[in-house]
């Protein structure tokens, strides 16, 4: 499955995303669920990881925050999710808008996984028969993925602004 | 998450002043702080400190590199609405960042 890359750059803020069948379904599958959840509540344990507090001493104030950003976020991701399975329709093509939606879907993705297998830096090496071994496998077949969309996007990155942090 | 966002950073002895904000006090600057976490690749991390921050790759990389090693690092600092602005992008991103008062 790992042979060859997906995501290519075709010239400034133009991309393919070229996957074989089984990927579309399983990606296809993976939105549905996603959204589902989102829509289902933010602050499920499922999905919480895609909500995290601003004020992490200050309860009061970080409720002040979650009611302001929630429902932006939510939107965000939504939006996001949709522009993938549009693309997954598609032949492919996407601009810098896209393959953004794209980066960030991937990425929720493997956050929302990644915490129900409550993941380590180390990954596990399981035996193939494993009940958690397909879950892995989508896991890291997410990772692969998006660090081929990270490596197409960094190309694109506007010259830096800032010499030094803050 | 490994890094407990939730462990005390602020002296425990600080009262926070009732009045509220400081946020025009550029003495007392809130920061903003990525956290470690398991799950974000590392070059996804530093793409994002590029993206949102302006920042070189250089320094993006460093950034991701504490953050990595040593379990947080401060990203950006300014007024409590610019941090809160920044704990956004951020959050949007999948980081998980949090402000506090420096």
């Amino acid at each position: 499955m790992f042979d060859r890359d997906r995501v290519k750059r075709k010239g400034a803020g133009r991309y393919q995303v070229k996957l074989r069948p089984n990927e579309k379904v399983l990606l296809a599958d993976l939105v549905v669920q996603l959204r589902e959840q989102l829509l289902a509540s933010t602050d499920d344990p499922t999905v919480k990881r895609l909500f995290p507090p601003a004020y992490a001493n200050d309860p009061e104030r970080d409720a002040g925050y979650q009611v302001l950003t929630r429902d932006e976020l939510l939107e965000a991701r939504l939006a996001a999710l949709d522009v993938v399975e549009r693309s997954l329709e598609g032949g492919g093509e996407l601009d810098d808008e896209a393959m953004t939606a794209w980066m960030g879907t991937l990425n929720s993705l493997r956050l929302v996984l990644g915490t129900r297998l409550d993941v380590d830096e180390e990954l596990p090496n399981l035996p193939a028969d494993d009940p958690l071994a397909p879950a892995y496998a989508v896991y890291e077949y997410l990772g692969w993925l998006l660090s081929q969309v990270v490596d197409a996007l960094s190309a694109d990155l506007p010259p830096p602004t800032s010499d030094a942090r803050a | 998450m490994i890094a407990g966002p939730a462990a005390p950073l602020t002296a425990p002895a600080e009262v926070r002043d009732p009045v509220g904000d400081t946020e025009l006090d550029p003495d007392n600057p809130w920061v903003v702080i990525v956290w470690n976490d398991p799950i974000n690749l590392m070059s996804y991390v530093t793409f994002v400190l590029q993206k949102l921050f302006g920042y070189p790759l250089e320094v993006a990389e460093k950034l991701m590199l504490q953050v990595h090693y040593e379990g947080k690092a401060v990203v950006s600092n300014g007024t409590r609405e610019k941090a809160e602005l920044d704990v956004f992008r951020l959050h949007e991103h999948g980081l998980w960042a949090t402000m506090q008062q420096d």
